[in-house]
């Protein structure tokens, strides 16, 4: 009895003092890039001992966190604008990159079957076309047999970064969608038969519940799921399938470097084999943050993220940010904060 | 004690003991009473944080908030109807169905139950109304809405929807969600409740009564309409009222099934949604400002549909009283 007591008590010191030395980093936002930062933390903490608690609760929930000053690093999907990123002294960096997938689920049709160019796709999610019969999609489908139906629009219910990039892609491509619908995290989508799921899951759940019915989920889930993706056509006019080489090859072709605040989606990119709907998830981080310590070990975090985490990335179907990027922030941005 | 003793004056014991219990009764009342007063704290205190934060949002639209079908965050216009629609629609098809069924439910467990049936049935129906609400939400996407898209909808369509002018309720693609399928859901949500308060309450109906009305000949139905029914009645509308309170703020199975689409349709079969599901998916994501205040309004909306419900209720009971007052 007394050996147990002894032996709790040395235990219960131990990890007092384990718990006092590592800090407890806290970060909230972007559901998106949540398994890939879970997968980093558990390997951070295994290496440092420093713990991080990530909420992923949306990318808008990660802006006013990070405003309300209540965690140390904001996510976003959405990047915020420069002169918005001045105005609160804070800094932005991308720090993984991944694809937005249009999933859809017709009869006898196979994953990758179905070619699609971009103004095809936003007038389907704007209810112009309305069947899948329609003469526009069959002549990028020569041979390819599709079953008439009236077509059920599945989108994103709750606000979302995933939404921002799929309609900021749609609305690069097609003026009538820009000026009619826009782009953001949340739109007012105009086709008569649009279903509304929450979250990816949501939206994934009601594409393969509701026949002819077309959605967009991010890749991994896609992936995950086997849900039958379409080939889009992109910029440099080759029809290309979603993967991590296609992400990797449309984020090739920006130059974060000439950006102001590092913003920006890579949709619709210059590029052979560039995947149109790619985008980053952002990282918000104040230059003068009220806790230093946590401050630092955050950028020791992505530091490690970008340097030791890409192999992670890969094996979670993300796309690592390109090492000249992740030199200039580090060169850049990292050395903005003030840590001490 | 004594009869003499307490004609003579008391003794200074029996005063301190009076002195004690008076200061007990004081706090007595003084702490039920803080009990009593701090619902009405937390009710105001509700309304005045849910007027102020939906204030930025109903000076902008106006009173035509409520009365406006935009939703359309990227260009900043809001309006509430849509979302007050499909609240009042789903909780009406809700009740239209669920009141019946208990209703027969309860009276089927009352009068005509044979007694070895009568537990299992009332255990059964008291153990559906303990399955929580994310349940019914799964079960209703999964599960319901395909079946409900395949086999339920095509024949209404075909019967109901071929009816000039009230066909259009039942007209559209069979998608399976939609504000059909939300009301479906929360009817076999709100069902037993209902059941399950007007059980109770049939039950207290004296045997006497209902003895004496069957002694002289009458039938199962004509005892229910004409003995248990007047005696139960603020019962049965208070078990309803429950049930369409639940109905109207049902949150989560309704965004499963409801389709989560800002648009206003006269079919049923069409995706809607209602003020629940628009909080529940918007509310995390809103930006501070228009769209964040107009979540607050339509909760403020939730709350005066609920709050008028609850007026018509005692209104009902009320008048009802009179009449039969009037009668006898």
């Amino acid at each position: 009895m007394k050996f147990l007591f002894k032996s709790v008590l040395i235990i219960g010191v131990v990890t007092l003092a384990h718990t006092a030395f590592a800090a407890d980093m806290t970060g909230a936002g972007a559901t998106f890039p949540y398994p890939i930062y879970a997968k980093w933390a558990e390997a951070y903490k295994a290496k440092t001992g420093s713990n991080l608690n990530y909420q992923s609760i949306g990318s808008s929930g990660g802006i006013k966190q990070i405003k309300a000053k209540t965690v140390d690093f904001g996510a976003t999907d959405n990047p915020v604008k420069f002169e918005d990123l001045e105005k609160d002294g804070m800094v932005q960096f991308p720090a993984i990159i991944g694809g937005v997938v249009p999933i859809i689920n017709v009869d006898g049709i196979k994953p990758g079957d179905m070619k699609i160019d971009g103004p095809t796709l936003a007038d389907i999610f704007q209810g112009i076309i309305t069947d899948w019969s329609d003469k526009r999609i069959a002549i990028m489908n020569p041979g390819l047999k599709i079953p008439a139906g009236p077509i059920t629009v599945v989108t994103r219910a709750d606000g979302s970064g995933t939404t921002a990039i799929f309609t900021d892609y749609l609305a690069k491509t097609s003026t009538l969608f820009k000026d009619a619908v826009g782009s953001g995290a949340s739109v007012k989508w105009p086709a008569a038969t649009t279903v509304g799921g929450k979250g990816n899951e949501g939206v994934a759940a009601n594409v393969t519940r509701v026949k002819n019915s077309i959605g967009y989920v991010e890749y991994a889930y896609a992936k995950k799921n086997k849900m039958t993706h379409i080939t889009l056509k992109n910029q440099a006019g080759n029809f290309v399938a979603p993967d991590d080489l296609t992400f990797a090859a449309a984020a090739a072709g920006t130059d974060w470097s000439k950006i102001p605040g590092m913003g920006t989606f890579i949709t619709n990119a210059a590029g052979a084999n560039s995947w149109p709907i790619t985008g980053a998830s952002f990282i918000l981080l104040y230059k003068n943050p009220e806790n230093k310590a946590n401050a630092a070990e955050v950028i020791k975090f992505f530091d490690f993220g970008f340097k030791d985490g890409k192999k992670m990335a890969e094996e979670l179907d993300y796309v690592p940010m390109p090492d000249s990027t992740t030199d200039f922030i580090r060169k850049n941005v990292f050395t903005k904060v003030v840590t001490k | 004690m004594d009869i003499t003793q307490s004609h003579s004056a008391p003794t200074p014991q029996a005063l301190k003991i009076a002195k004690v219990q008076r200061i007990q009764d004081f706090l007595f009342y003084v702490i039920t009473q803080f009990f009593a007063l701090s619902v009405l704290i937390a009710l105001m205190g509700i309304l005045i944080s849910l007027l102020f934060n939906a204030w930025p949002a109903l000076s902008t639209f106006g009173p035509g908030f409520f009365f406006s079908l935009d939703w359309d965050v990227v260009k900043g216009q809001f309006g509430g109807l849509i979302a007050i629609y499909g609240t009042v629609v789903t909780s009406v098809i809700a009740l239209v169905i669920a009141v019946p069924l208990s209703f027969g439910i309860a009276l089927f467990l009352t009068e005509l139950c044979p007694s070895y049936l009568r537990r299992p049935l009332g255990t059964a129906v008291e153990l559906l109304a303990a399955v929580p609400s994310i349940i019914y939400g799964m079960f209703g996407l999964f599960i319901f809405a395909p079946l409900f898209a395949e086999y339920i909808q095509p024949p209404l369509a075909g019967t109901l929807g071929q009816i000039p002018g009230f066909g259009i309720l039942f007209s559209g693609a069979f998608n399976g969600i939609g504000i059909l399928c939300a009301g479906l859901i929360l009817a076999m949500m709100i069902l037993p409740f209902i059941a399950s308060v007007m059980r109770d309450v049939f039950e207290i109906v004296p045997p006497v009564l209902k003895e004496s009305a069957y002694g002289i000949g009458c039938t199962t139905w004509e005892v229910v309409r004409n003995v248990v029914l007047p005696y139960t009645k603020a019962g049965v509308i208070g078990g309803i009222m429950l049930g369409l309170g639940r109905a109207l703020g049902e949150t989560m199975a309704v965004t499963f099934v409801i389709g989560n689409a800002h648009r206003l349709s006269a079919s049923l079969f069409s995706p809607g949604t209602s003020i629940a599901s628009t909080l529940a998916n918007e509310f995390g994501e809103a930006e501070a400002g228009n769209h964040l205040s107009s979540l607050y309004a339509l909760g403020l909306a939730l709350f005066i549909i609920t709050f008028i419900v609850l007026a018509c209720a005692k209104w009902m009971l009320i008048n009802m009283e009179k009449k039969q007052g009037l009668k006898t």
